[in-house]
């Protein structure tokens, strides 16, 4: 402050001064975003829109326009397989592990004996099923052969197959909820950080509430879609655009972009793909964003 | 008196649901541990129990062969060690940054403040693979806006050194710190305005109010974000294969131990060797590499747990 009054500038007022250090405390930010984000992002867009050859001088860009999204869409063999592929994979996923860990989160925050320890499982995957342990997780092939042996996942779900068959539901919904028994694993270890969320929410809704349904006679069953389902509907929708974005984070897709730039070098080509790829993960949130919001309940 | 309550459906429906929930809980919390389990029981079994059909949990001949060969492949002790640097590093330059930066746009309001809060919400969405390659090139030959060729006459090339990790964290673009400022800005702003001009009454600077005021308050934001940082940060593949391909940390030790082993035992080629034998070995390297998480898990898990809970992440 003393240094800058001997350069001759004046004394701000309070807010003035807010507003220069909130800069300030901005900058390394703004910094790091202009030269690790945004520069990136614009050399993004116009490599996809030439094409690019690397030589000893350096790199020749010639502008193509559309070109290489042609190619990425129309002649690269499967581009536009991994990319259904994992578009398919998240319409699957996501409202599976939402509505999963919505359910745990309330069984979670119920009180019984050895909850803490419960609480500790819970969340070791959000430590464990991350970057290269997951990925390699799903080759080991002990692991298969393991499952292969015990063959009991198999069969509980195809008697509860059966069974709901006969009662008369609908085949595609058994076949999806026998699918989600089958891969109670991925979708358990996908659900960690969406269940901290949750529980994090239901501890904020004030106990009065259930305390006056009580005395009304309200079951825990119409308690939970009367308050607990309102109150954490925001949740539900944070929880919804983060799984979409930490589905898209890692999959066939993101491999075939790297190995289309990183080792046949064909920058061009992969930035395309790369921004189809954005572009489609904008669309989707933009849809599932247009559906909820309307649906949400504000608690203020 | 007691029959009656015997009796009640109200104390049935209880003891049901009880069972019901331990039901679903124990399964769920078996589901979980079951690949550590299976992992520990197959790296402390011998070769030979491999084929050996009576085995199955626990093992016959026990050795701890699988380790001696991880150890050394992996080189882990030195992995471990890069590994546990590199993290901590931008662990620590992440939680500065994001913490100062979520500060700034939770309540020192600026122009234009909301736009580049945008930005920050841009970054959580546009997927890193987007902009890989024109960071690759651009760490490549790293320029600086053309102030290092003018001091040195040529650019310096940042890959395979910390560099790039340093330089990101320390600016708070690291891996998922746009989540990081997110979490930092709603807990700041929960904070009541009255401590912070309190503070400012009392003669403190702005400066001063966010070291000794803010952030002491903002403690369980701070942990979960670096519990966050640290775990995603130890697990990368993403980032740490693209600009480390030749460094020695966990993720890539882990990914090329499959071709390392191949390479000791059959002198390269990797269809020679027992693929079970190399599942094990591979199985035994996840859990050596897994293993200091889940010890400093272990002692921090209760503090995530409360943290998390009060972060108010809720929106």
């Amino acid at each position: 402050m003393k240094l800058l009054m001997k350069l001759g500038i004046k004394p701000k007022t309070y807010a003035q001064q807010k507003a220069m250090w909130g800069f300030i405390y901005v900058l390394p930010w703004l910094i790091g975003f202009i030269f690790f984000f945004f520069i990136p992002l614009m050399s993004s867009i116009r490599y996809s829109l030439s094409s690019i050859q690397a030589n000893a001088n350096g790199m020749i860009i010639d502008f193509i326009g559309i070109g290489n999204y042609v190619e990425a869409l129309t002649v690269n063999t499967s581009f536009n397989r991994s990319l259904i592929e994992s578009i398919v994979d998240m319409v699957v996923n996501v409202p599976l592990i939402v509505i999963f860990s919505l359910f745990l989160a309330v069984l979670l925050n119920q009180k019984f004996f050895g909850r803490s320890l419960a609480r500790a499982v819970f969340f070791l995957p959000v430590i464990l099923a991350s970057g290269v342990i997951l990925s390699l997780e799903s080759t080991s092939l002990i692991q298969a052969v393991n499952e292969q042996n015990a063959g009991n996942s198999v069969v509980i779900s195809f008697e509860l197959q059966k069974i709901m068959l006969q009662s008369g539901v609908s085949e595609t919904i058994v076949m999806y909820l026998t699918g989600a028994v089958d891969r109670i694993y991925e979708i358990v270890s996908l659900s960690g950080v969406q269940i901290l969320i949750f529980l994090a929410g239901i501890q904020n809704i004030s106990p009065q509430l259930y305390e006056a349904s009580k005395m009304e006679g309200a079951t825990g069953y119409e308690s939970f879609w009367k308050i607990t389902f309102p109150m954490v509907s925001p949740l539900i929708f944070t929880n919804l655009i983060y799984t979409i974005i930490d589905s898209f984070s890692r999959n066939t897709l993101t491999d075939l972009i790297r190995e289309t730039g990183f080792t046949q070098f064909n920058f061009g080509l992969s930035s395309a793909m790369a921004w189809i790829y954005f572009l489609c993960i904008a669309i989707i949130l933009l849809i599932s964003t247009f559906l909820i919001s309307k649906r949400i309940f504000y608690h203020e | 008196m007691v029959f009656a309550k015997l009796l009640s459906i109200e104390i049935w429906k209880k003891w049901l649901w009880s069972f019901v929930r331990y039901t679903l809980i124990i399964g769920l919390s078996f589901v979980i541990l079951y690949p550590i389990l299976q992992k520990i029981s197959t790296a402390i079994k011998h070769k030979s129990d491999l084929y050996s059909p009576i085995v199955i949990w626990i093992p016959q001949n026990y050795s701890f062969d699988n380790f001696k060969q991880v150890i050394q492949i992996m080189d882990y002790w030195v992995t471990l060690l890069n590994t546990f640097a590199l993290s901590s590093m931008t662990t620590l330059l992440t939680a500065i940054s994001c913490a100062l930066a979520g500060y700034g746009f939770a309540r020192l309001k600026f122009k234009g403040s909301n736009l580049l809060f945008a930005g920050v919400i841009l970054t959580i969405l546009v997927p890193p693979t987007t902009i890989l390659i024109p960071i690759y090139l651009n760490l490549k030959d790293f320029t600086l806006m053309g102030i290092i060729p003018l001091l040195t006459g040529k650019s310096v090339n940042l890959l395979n050194s910390y560099w790039p990790f340093i330089l990101t964290s320390l600016t708070a673009n690291s891996l998922k710190a746009g989540l990081y400022i997110f979490i930092f800005r709603q807990f700041f702003r929960g904070i009541p305005k009255e401590i912070e001009e309190a503070a400012y009454i009392d003669g403190a600077g702005i400066g001063k109010t966010f070291t000794r005021i803010m952030l002491p308050n903002a403690i369980p934001a701070l942990i979960t974000v670096t519990i966050f940082s640290f775990v995603w940060q130890w697990n990368d593949s993403f980032y740490t294969t693209t600009y480390l391909t030749s460094s020695k940390v966990m993720s890539t030790q882990l990914s090329s131990l499959p071709y390392n082993l191949a390479i000791q035992l059959e002198g390269g080629a990797t269809s020679k060797v027992d693929p079970f034998y190399q599942s094990m070995v591979q199985d035994t390297g996840i859990l050596l590499a897994m293993l200091p998480l889940i010890i400093i898990y272990l002692f921090v898990q209760r503090y995530f747990v409360e943290s998390i809970e009060r972060t108010g992440i809720v929106g």
